[in-house]
């Protein structure tokens, strides 16, 4: 059994149900799930990724190709995830992201290697120096991703990462993440608002508003 | 280990208030074995209110406590609802902040060289209006009725009431309804008391009520300003608890415990005027007062604080100054000769007080930011916070005056054979830097971003090593300003350093305060300058180290 199960999941607030549901997300495929604030959607991710707030409740299992996580910490769980910012750690050189990001059992030269070849993957070659905060937002949505990637996810959570972006770039990039993830044949949860994310994104869209 | 923090910091805030009370109050009613009372009596407090003059010292301590908060609190909420959210405001609040680190003996000197009859101000006035080139006969210093010393404390608390004031006020709404209230007809000041100062005090109240205790009980600035015939009642305690003579530790636990119900009756009737002022404001509001025309009052708190500002430097200057001086004649307005002989001659009685102040105040801190990191990394895993309880336990040791548990504590480490040890006096230290580390330390910790420790999980990266490769490298400045707020703390402490020092670890500030009576200006100037040196160069350090690490990282700018 490969790819992502969802079984039973539960997600509630102050006893109320936000939602529930049960799903299979193949290897390469990807699950949409839409709604408005406040439906619940973002703490679905929250809930897959081990990191839901103290004050929601959820229930079911999740299944990562038939390992269950339902009660693993979240960073046994590896499960990746992109927010609305790209969130690169500002402390640190594009490259250092990158290196934070590669596991510990990737040793010697060849962490940087693979550090260089992600931004060659992004278009961003001669970026491993610099410092975060001069990058474009696409270029830092850009980072994030291989920053993603180079993690070895066994999934992708993407909670709206593509919001903030402006609307000139954000097909590109959404085009450049979704194919990227696909490459690596990765289960993909999407959750956003924006009904072109959805169509882009080319899987099976629940809709949380009907 | 992280599991323990919160109660070991629990432990550091509790223990020494507690074993100290109840160790002050057992000899208090004549119980302490060791030095020969084994059995309770009231004799020492009929022995205490024997005392003459104590009434008026009991008065003296109310008085000040109520009255210098009351003055500093009305100066700084004048300012801020005046001016928050201008230009001008945020000049003043840089002005102002690194006032909060200048211990307050230093200060309290500094307006001593600055007030005194053949002080700064004289000379400078003098004789072209005086008449005089001789030191006019002014009882200024030491005055009866402790106007000068009222008048140092409330310089002394409007940083750091302004500075709390500052942290409260983002969980309120301040602008947008100061903005709501002006377009109903409000001026900026009537629309800031109605509706946003309310909000603030209650968040600040703790930190109010440390500060009337603080007052009630200050030593080192009242045996600076302070009237002499009687003292404040902590100062008499003071030098009944250094008596050699062994009946008066009972006579000084007796007054310890008048002490605490001095403050504790200043804290209640601050409550009281609380509601007073709650009903007045909410009176003049439910009437639709609007208070439009408010230029003069914008412009007098304004004034007020630019003085108290401009009071301090030109006193923390004028201790600088003295310390350079050669021969400097009444009424010159500098000295004649500048000369480094103070210095040399300070310099070799100085350098042991001074390594006791360093390792002291070091160590301490480092304990303290251990511990604070502790529980608030504790807290961020668990998504427990302590709530309001913990925010009580964290003030405890600044609300119980100092003087009413600090003795009591050395008579608990005498039992231990603890006493005049240097761990004892870093034990001490601690527990007043923990409080003011943890509440620098937990708004930017608690405003991080969580989603930057989200996302180093899903990369794989564990608890600790985000803490220690994203959290804390991201938040070094405010951890390290945190401990410079705790060494500045550390370097200001008197009577802890006194009393349980027990003499044999003198430091820079027990060593300054000691000069005051002898009144030699220029070693006091050289004392009180290393004094307020030693805080300024822990914020330096806490400015230039992210800096520079962090020199071409632009966001590291921005967020700290």
């Amino acid at each position: 059994m490969t790819g992502l199960a969802l079984q039973n999941v539960v997600v509630r607030l102050n006893g109320r149900d936000l939602l529930s549901l049960s799903e299979n997300i193949a290897p390469g495929e990807i699950l949409t799930v839409m709604g408005p604030s406040g439906s619940g959607k973002s703490s679905l991710l929250a809930y897959v990724g081990g990191f839901l707030d103290s004050n929601f409740q959820a229930t079911g299992q999740i299944l990562l190709n038939g390992e269950d996580l339902t009660n693993q910490p979240a960073h046994e769980r590896h499960t990746g995830i992109l927010f609305q910012d790209p969130l690169l750690f500002p402390h640190m050189s594009v490259g250092e992201n990158l290196l934070f990001a590669i596991p510990a059992s990737v040793k010697g030269p060849d962490r940087h290697q693979q550090a260089e070849q992600a931004l060659g993957q992004a278009g961003l070659e001669e970026f491993f120096d610099r410092d975060p905060a001069t990058l474009s937002g696409g270029q830092k949505a850009r980072v994030a991703l291989m920053r993603v990637l180079v993690s070895q996810p066994r999934a992708l959570l993407l909670d709206e990462p593509f919001s903030k972006l402006d609307a000139g770039r954000r097909d590109q990039i959404r085009r450049f993440v979704f194919d990227e993830a696909k490459r690596q044949n990765l289960p993909i949860l999407l959750v956003t608002h924006d009904e072109a994310d959805a169509i882009a994104a080319g899987g099976k869209i629940i809709d949380l508003d009907q | 280990m992280l599991r323990l923090a919160p109660a070991l910091a629990i432990g550091v805030l509790l223990a020494p208030v507690v074993c100290g009370v109840l160790a002050t109050l057992l000899p208090a009613f004549g119980y302490l074995p060791a030095l020969g009372g084994d059995q309770f009596t009231i004799a020492h407090f009929a022995a205490l209110i024997e005392y003459p003059g104590i009434g008026r010292s009991v008065l003296l301590s109310l008085a000040t406590g109520l009255l210098t908060t009351a003055i500093a609190l009305a100066i700084v909420v004048t300012f801020v609802s005046g001016w928050y959210g201008t230009r001008m405001f945020a000049r003043v609040q840089h002005l102002i902040s690194p006032l909060l680190s200048v211990p307050h003996a230093a200060a309290a000197f500094g307006l001593a060289l600055l007030i005194a009859p053949t002080g700064y101000f004289f000379r400078l006035i003098s004789p072209a209006l005086t008449g005089s080139s001789r030191p006019l006969d002014l009882f200024i210093l030491n005055d009866p009725l402790g106007i000068t010393m009222m008048a140092g404390l409330v310089a002394k608390e409007i940083p750091f009431l302004l500075l709390v004031t500052l942290a409260a006020l983002p969980q309120t709404s301040a602008r947008r309804s100061g903005q709501i209230a002006q377009a109903a007809g409000y001026g900026r000041m009537s629309g800031f008391l109605f509706v946003t100062w309310p909000l603030v005090y209650r968040q600040i109240r703790l930190a109010v009520f440390a500060v009337i205790a603080y007052a009630t009980s200050v030593v080192d600035v009242a045996v600076i300003l302070g009237p002499l015939t009687p003292p404040p009642l902590s100062v008499r305690l003071t030098q009944w608890m250094s008596d050699p003579e062994i009946a008066m530790r009972f006579i000084a636990s007796a007054g310890a415990l008048l002490q605490l119900l001095v403050t504790v009756a200043a804290i209640l009737i601050w409550a009281g005027f609380e509601k007073l002022a709650g009903w007045l404001v909410s009176r003049q509001r439910n009437a639709g007062h609007r208070y439009p025309k408010e230029r003069w009052a914008r412009t007098l708190g304004l004034a007020v604080i630019l003085l108290v500002s401009a009071v301090i430097f030109l006193g923390l200057m004028l201790l600088g100054l003295w310390s350079f001086a050669g021969y400097w004649a009444f009424p010159d307005a500098l000295p004649r000769t500048m000369t480094l002989t103070n210095w040399m001659r300070v310099l070799p009685s100085l350098s042991n007080p001074l390594a006791t102040t360093l390792s002291t105040g070091v160590v301490a801190t480092l304990i303290a930011i251990v511990l604070a990191l502790g529980c608030l990394e504790r807290e961020a895993r668990t998504g427990r916070t302590g709530g309001s309880r913990a925010l009580l336990f964290v003030y405890l040791p600044l609300i119980v005056p100092q003087v009413s548990f600090v003795f009591g504590l050395q008579l608990f480490f005498l039992g231990l054979g603890l006493d005049a040890t240097w761990g004892a006096l870093v034990l001490v230290h601690l527990v007043f830097v923990l409080p003011y580390v943890f509440l620098s330390l937990s708004d930017p910790w608690r405003a991080w971003d969580w989603r930057f420790a989200s996302v180093a999980h899903g990369l794989g990266a564990s608890p600790d090593r985000t803490f220690w490769k994203v959290r804390l490298p991201m938040l070094l400045k405010p951890a390290l300003v945190a401990s410079a707020v705790g060494f500045a703390v550390s370097v200001g402490q008197y009577l802890p350093t006194l009393l349980i020092g027990g003499g044999r670890w003198p430091t820079i500030t027990t060593e300054a305060v000691a000069l005051a009576s002898g009144g030699n200006r220029r070693i006091i100037g050289v004392y009180a300058f290393v004094q307020m040196l030693l805080p300024f160069i822990g914020f330096a350090i806490a400015t230039i180290v992210p800096a520079f690490l962090f020199r071409n990282r632009n966001d590291m700018k921005a967020t700290s």
